[in-house]
């Protein structure tokens, strides 16, 4: 069993394994030298592991790179895996999030992209049709950009029905529960301290979802400033703040094996993002938010650099694998739920996404 | 009629390697860089988005003078005419 673990940064793609279940890691790359890697899924669904980078080539534009072989050669559909079609006078800026299916839909995978859009493939990221429901959707012109430009960057597709949720900087949380073709908002209790009406109906900046280990009701969701629960499917959403340092920050992963359990990387605050006192800790609940622990052991206490809501992951292992990469270029890996952490990279460009999977 | 296409280092791989390409000339730069698409589509990709428009950050000379000074993407391209692409200075 080979623990996989692709760390996306600012200037290129690494790969890094572990062969001794996760407690040494070794370091392959430079992959995709340069490029700016944003978004990266590693699928396991297929014959062989497939890798999908979402790279944004400075210069010369953003584009899907997919390799069937850990990243020794890459491949680029000719026309662009993302396409605006014609009608919509959209050009792509940016893709945020890959994210594959379940194993019973085989050769789909989501993007998330900027301009705030939603792709669905077929076969498996060589090509990508724009969901119109979403991008038609009426709200669509009053989303603003956040800091980061306006994109969708979370999107969550239910293994056992058409629920597919999305999350949007600014725009909040949209659920579809046929698929795509219909979306409504669903952000009653997010707050949007930024905006005058802080309750709107949409309009929010929630900077990243994850979905409960049994419950697809139940999610998490970091925003920008607040960390919340739902138990309705985003119908209502409540604080569950109460107990971390501080309620901004960007990451919130899922155990996907414990219910009630999620982490966070709490910062200190909008105009100061950075973790708290410069110690970089993890804070993990057991009870779906109704507490908080803190977790450091193997992390640095002097770290003034913050993570970005795609540089938090988990693993499918037992226990569960937790990850972390700072935008001063270190990757932290956690093989027991968070308890602690050894060094898997230091000193790479600032680190954008982290994705594990087990290869077989 | 004909133009020669410069490229960069950087986006010759894209075009088998060669930095100088001839095109079909005549008509205005988009006629050129659509006849480009044609031969290689991951190079065009590179100059231009989906809409046809020159990525912001790639500079387009034909003769020598940047078409953003002067018409564009309906700058004409004279037969023997050189068509260079470059990089901006931006990044970091």
């Amino acid at each position: 069993m080979t623990d996989l673990l692709a760390i996306g940064t600012r200037k290129g793609l690494w790969l890094a394994r572990s062969d001794d279940d996760r407690h040494s890691w070794s370091l392959d790359g430079p992959h995709l030298l340069s490029q700016e890697v944003a978004a990266v899924s590693v699928d396991t669904r297929g014959p062989v592991p497939r890798v999908l980078a979402g790279v944004q080539y400075g210069h010369w534009g953003p584009t899907v790179m997919r390799s069937d072989d850990l990243g020794r050669t890459w491949q680029e559909t000719e026309s662009g895996a993302i396409r605006f079609p014609e009608d919509t006078g959209a050009a792509l800026a940016r893709v945020w999030q890959l994210r594959p299916d379940s194993v019973d839909r085989p050769g789909v995978v989501w993007a998330g992209c900027e301009p705030h859009s939603l792709w669905r493939s077929e076969d498996g990221g060589c090509s990508f049709s724009l969901v119109r429901g979403l991008w038609e959707h009426p709200h669509r012109p009053s989303w603003e950009p956040g800091g980061g430009g306006g994109a969708v960057h979370t999107v969550l597709p239910d293994p056992a029905s058409d629920r597919v949720v999305v999350a949007m900087s600014t725009g909040g949380v949209y659920v579809s529960d046929d698929g795509g073709a219909a979306w409504a908002p669903r952000n009653k209790g997010i707050t949007a301290v930024f905006l005058p009406d802080e309750l709107p109906e949409y309009g929010q900046c929630v900077h990243k979802v994850a979905v409960d280990a049994a419950d697809p009701d139940r999610m998490y969701a970091q925003n920008h400033f607040g960390v919340f629960r739902t138990d309705d499917a985003g119908v209502s959403w409540r604080s569950i703040a109460d107990g971390l340092p501080a309620d901004f920050g960007f990451p919130v992963v899922s155990s996907p094996r414990e219910p009630g359990t999620a982490w966070v990387v709490p910062l200190v605050a909008d105009m100061e993002r950075l973790p708290p006192g410069g110690r970089l800790r993890v804070h993990r609940t057991r009870d779906a938010g109704a507490t908080w622990t803190e977790l450091g052991e193997g992390l640095p206490d002097a770290s003034w650099a913050a993570v970005m809501r795609d540089a938090s992951c988990a693993d499918q292992g037992d226990p569960t694998g937790v990850y972390v990469g700072t935008r001063d270029g270190c990757v932290y890996a956690s093989a027991d739920e968070g308890d602690t952490f050894t060094t898997v990279a230091a000193h790479l460009p600032d680190v954008l996404v982290v994705r594990a999977a087990r290869l077989p | 009629m004909s133009a020669e296409v410069v490229l960069p280092g950087v986006l010759a791989d894209l075009a088998g390697g060669a930095k100088h390409l001839t095109v079909d000339g005549g008509g205005t730069l988009a006629d050129v860089l659509d006849r480009l698409d044609v031969q290689h589509p991951l190079l065009g990709r590179r100059i231009r988005d989906e809409t046809g428009a020159v990525r912001r950050f790639v500079n387009v000379y034909v003769d020598g003078d940047d078409v953003r000074f002067a018409q564009g993407l309906a700058t004409p391209v004279a037969d023997g005419a050189v068509v260079q692409v470059l990089p901006s200075v931006a990044g970091g």
